[in-house]
């Protein structure tokens, strides 16, 4: 069992990466959102196998339903979609300058917390007074109006204010856009309308 | 524990099998008599005008926006409804400010028209 186990967790980490590379190395910013997704569905299932399956359920519905959508849309507003003509880090010294310094820049700060991790650790534990370890939807759904009942209001006015700061953002040019052009049809009416009041009155 | 979630990797590699599968096969078996009239995007169409991939409106990025707004607010309540009965009064009231918090949003939205397609 442990095997097979071991078998899955390498084909989702090789999905993983894969699918994570394939987001830097394709020239179409759409692919590259289309791989992400992939990405998503790959950490989705790492968390099935931490048995954390409430998240791993989140990561499908929020990250590959919700945000893959809005990344999609956010390139559909762009003009530069499919990077040709975009001049690319392609060859050369250059390239091999910039994958050094980056495998340093990794291993400054993977090597030091591999060093330094205790890899068995035992499950954490909720604050003072918590029955028992949190975990499963049901501790998390106790916890959300008990022990962390303040985090979880400002989760609230947090998702408040994104809403209310997407409509503004989006509609304030456009609602002024569209009170000109009501002022100046109201203007273009009046004109027609004393106009054609003109010749009646003749 | 795991194994109950065996049902679903199965169905993930059948998935995965017809897709290539058939991919696969009609690259291998399909004819390929190409002609200009069958190479043109649409046959005994219009000619196209412009890039496929063009820009689209912002309403479309709202609608998405909120759509992650409410799902999010949604998986909130997800933990809480299994366990709504055992946490009686005070659960509620917990759960029912912050339904509070988020509906003055929904009510900013609604007044703002930002729900209207135009």
């Amino acid at each position: 069992m442990t095997l097979v186990i071991q078998l899955i967790f390498g084909l989702v980490a090789a999905l993983i990466i894969g699918a994570a590379m394939m987001v830097v190395l394709v020239r179409n910013v759409i692919h590259a959102a289309l791989w992400l997704i992939a990405c998503f569905f790959g950490v989705g299932a790492l968390y099935l196998l931490l048995q954390a399956e409430f998240l791993a359920v989140v990561q499908v519905l929020i990250y590959v339903g919700a945000i893959s959508i809005l990344i999609l849309f956010a390139i559909m507003l762009t003009r530069q979609v499919t990077g040709e003509g975009v001049r690319q880090l392609v060859g050369g010294w250059r390239l091999w300058l910039t994958v050094a310094i980056s495998a340093l820049l990794f291993a400054v700060v993977i090597v030091p917390t591999v060093a330094s991790q205790q890899w068995n650790v035992p499950p954490p534990l909720g604050p003072e007074g918590a029955p028992e370890p949190l975990a499963g939807p049901a501790e998390l759904g106790r916890g959300f109006v008990s022990e962390f009942l303040l985090q979880f209001e400002v989760a609230g006015v947090l998702l408040t204010v994104a809403l209310i700061g997407a409509i503004v953002v989006a509609y304030e040019e456009r609602a002024r856009r569209r009170r000109v052009l009501t002022l100046a049809e109201e203007h273009e009416l009046r004109k027609r309308a004393a106009a054609s009041d003109q010749p009646a009155g003749d | 524990m795991l194994g109950a979630y065996l049902p679903i990797l199965v169905m993930f590699l059948i998935a995965v099998f017809i897709a290539a599968f058939v991919i696969i096969v009609s690259s291998l078996l399909g004819p390929r008599r190409s002609t200009v009239r069958k190479l043109a995007p649409y046959e005994s169409g219009m000619e196209p005008i412009g890039p496929a991939i063009r820009r689209i409106p912002v309403k479309f990025y709202v609608v998405a926006m909120l759509f992650i707004v409410f799902d999010i607010e949604v998986v909130f309540f997800y933990p809480y409804a299994l366990v709504f009965r055992d946490l009686a009064g005070p659960g509620l009231v917990a759960m029912g400010v912050f339904f509070l918090v988020l509906v003055v949003g929904f009510v900013y939205e609604w007044k703002k028209g930002a729900l209207k397609w135009e």
